[in-house]
């Protein structure tokens, strides 16, 4: 199987906060129509490390590349403008709009002509887009005029991640997508994960269930202290195998294989 | 670790399927069911009032003339106040700067319209001049005041309850201030062209109403049309629903915001305006409940403290009941001191029930 060449990817980032060091040496790299998962102990820097890819954080060392070519993202708008989009875990929605104002937030859709020019929204446009990309997705929604606010918990997270592929067309960071789920909408969440993948975005998430790991990730990154200790593909390594590397119980076989 | 349950398909239904009658949604459609309430409430008061007033004197055509007038001056403070509050911030500074920007107004036409000689005794050589930039000088203090106020929130990130509470102490100072040291002499404004008085107050009644009616009806418009339709409305609710996810979004939260004072102070400064053409004169601590009969204006409308919901619709109609008890009241013989009792419990009352009904929706 030929490899990809990767949209994503992080050499040796290090990134300190004060006198914690958060990363200190972290590799990464993310293709498209791949899912990357990133694991990792509480601590491991996982949370920094895709906050620098999108944009919110800026690394102190190492080198950030798009395409192969390294990149510096001042803001989330710059990593926005690469196509790279995040759902946050608190998912950043605004409860009291529509599922459609929510999708176009930022992004809103003017009218056309002078309408426009004056901040005029065109919403039926907006809702129209709204519709299709529900609908691509297969977010069963009874109407995309529907406040957030009436949403269940997997339909927010829904909502948040088709924001995310509407535009990120390259790339969808996903922070524990599914921490706060039931069984049923952790199912709905993942299969909506593999529906992005398959239309060919790079998917990058963290998580802390190994089981869900298992399901949808391609490839696995395991962090212990900051730095990447394995990069692996999900069928040549085991759970097993996986939690040793992320505990440190296996950092000295990986000492002495290195 | 439980293993993944069979992958069932999953159908996404609305988590609470919204029960509504055909009534119900032509009501929610048309005016909104809370509007409606309020609709309903203002016109009890006044057939209450109407009925126990003496000789009816309440529904007199005089009284409703005051009613408009003072309700039309509360609206444009509680326009600002409602873009405010929707994006769950609060300007408690209104009352104030209305008072500042006419104090201000009536101090530069003062000095531009003639001599202080020909002023005192009430010739107004440059009246034109002075009119003209009198409501320059008003509507510029009243943005500035907004402007002090958007830019202390968003860029110190002080809480806008201190904020403006602060703006509302200098700008009341700042009134007295400039009231007394003016060439009119102690703690006096000094007397305006008649020609704005006319203009703009009660010297020019169009179907029987004054300018400022049309001018708040037409602000009220323009608001609403903002508001529901425009992509500064739009970002209004988001960032009052979720400030730090509408930043994620894109959103330049802090620019919207300072905008949003800049537009309450703006609004303020206009009532201050038309408040010195219909007085000739401006009552330094006659002002000083001006905010909260705007808040409750705001609130009574349907708009919540805690951000992210409200109409001008709502605001509309809520203005007028600060004022209906005023009246009522005081054609009753009642104190119009109760006036600020009432409103006060109202304001409570109103917060409690908005709450309520957040609790039951999130």
């Amino acid at each position: 199987m030929a490899e990809v060449s990767p949209i994503l990817e992080a050499r040796g980032i290090t990134r300190s906060f004060g006198r914690v060091t958060a990363l200190r040496g972290a590799d990464f790299a993310a293709r498209p129509g791949e899912v990357s998962a990133i694991v990792g102990d509480n601590g491991a820097g996982k949370s920094t490390l895709i906050k620098i890819f999108s944009g919110a954080l800026q690394p102190d060392g190492g080198t950030l590349l798009i395409d192969g070519k390294p990149t510096l993202f001042n803001s989330p708008q710059d990593a926005r403008r690469h196509g790279i989009e995040t759902v946050y875990q608190d998912l950043a929605l605004a409860s009291a709009l529509d599922v459609s104002a929510n999708l176009f937030l930022g992004r809103e859709v003017r009218s056309s002509g002078l309408a426009g020019k004056l901040g005029f929204l065109n919403d039926r446009a907006m809702r129209k887009q709204a519709q299709q990309e529900m609908a691509d997705l297969q977010i069963g929604l009874s109407s995309v005029r529907q406040p957030v606010f009436t949403l269940s918990g997997g339909q927010r997270q829904a909502i948040a991640v088709a924001r995310a592929t509407a535009w990120g067309k390259r790339v969808v960071i996903m922070d524990e997508p599914t921490a706060a789920l039931g069984v049923r909408e952790t199912q709905m969440v993942l299969r909506l994960i593999k529906r992005v993948r398959d239309a060919g975005t790079a998917v990058v998430i963290i998580s802390h269930s190994m089981p869900e790991v298992f399901e949808v990730a391609d490839r696995i990154t395991i962090l212990r202290l900051g730095r990447t200790v394995r990069q692996m593909r999900r069928d040549e390594t085991t759970m097993t195998e996986v939690v040793a590397f992320m505990t440190g119980a296996a950092v000295e076989k990986l000492a002495e294989i290195e | 670790m439980s293993a993944p349950t069979q992958p069932e398909p999953v159908e996404l239904r609305p988590a609470a399927p919204p029960s509504s009658s055909p009534l119900q949604r032509w009501l929610r459609a048309g005016l909104g069911a809370n509007n409606l309430y309020i609709l309903l409430v203002l016109i009890a008061l006044m057939a209450f009032f109407s009925l126990i007033s003496p000789n009816h004197a309440f529904f007199g055509t005089s009284n409703f003339l005051n009613i408009v007038w003072d309700s039309a001056e509360t609206l444009l403070l509680a326009i600002g106040e409602t873009f405010v509050i929707i994006t769950a911030g609060i300007d408690l500074s209104v009352g104030t700067v209305l008072m500042v920007s006419g104090v201000s107004a009536a101090w530069v036409m003062a000095q531009t319209a003639g001599t202080p000689a020909q002023v005192t005794s009430g010739h107004f050589p440059h009246a034109g001049q002075a009119i003209i930039l009198g409501i320059i000088a008003g509507l510029g203090v009243g943005l500035l005041a907004g402007a002090i106020n958007g830019i202390l929130i968003t860029r110190l990130r002080l809480p806008a309850f201190i904020v403006t509470l602060g703006v509302f102490s200098v700008a009341n100072g700042l009134g007295d201030l400039i009231s007394s040291s003016g060439a009119a002499g102690q703690n006096a404004i000094p007397p305006v062209p008649d020609r704005f008085a006319n203009s703009f107050g009660s010297g020019n009644l169009i179907l029987g109403l004054p300018t400022l009616v049309f001018v708040s009806a037409l602000a009220a418009i323009i608001a609403h049309i903002v508001l529901t339709r425009t992509i500064f409305g739009r970002r209004t609710f988001a960032v009052g629903s979720n400030l730090e996810g509408s930043r994620l979004s894109g959103v330049p939260v802090n620019m919207h915001v300072f905008l949003v004072y800049v537009l309450c102070g703006f609004m303020s400064g206009l009532a201050g305006i038309f408040d010195l053409a219909r007085y000739q004169t401006v009552d330094i601590a006659g002002h000083s409940l001006d905010n909260l009969n705007a808040i409750a204006a705001v609130v009574i409308g349907g708009t919540s403290l805690f951000g992210g919901t409200g109409s001008i619709v709502g605001t509309v109609i809520g203005a007028f009941i600060p004022t209906v008890l005023r009246y009522g009241f005081t054609i009753q013989g009642v104190s119009s001191f109760w006036q600020d009792v009432v409103v006060g419990l109202i304001i409570i009352v109103a917060v409690f029930i908005d709450q309520v009904r957040r609790q039951r929706t999130t």
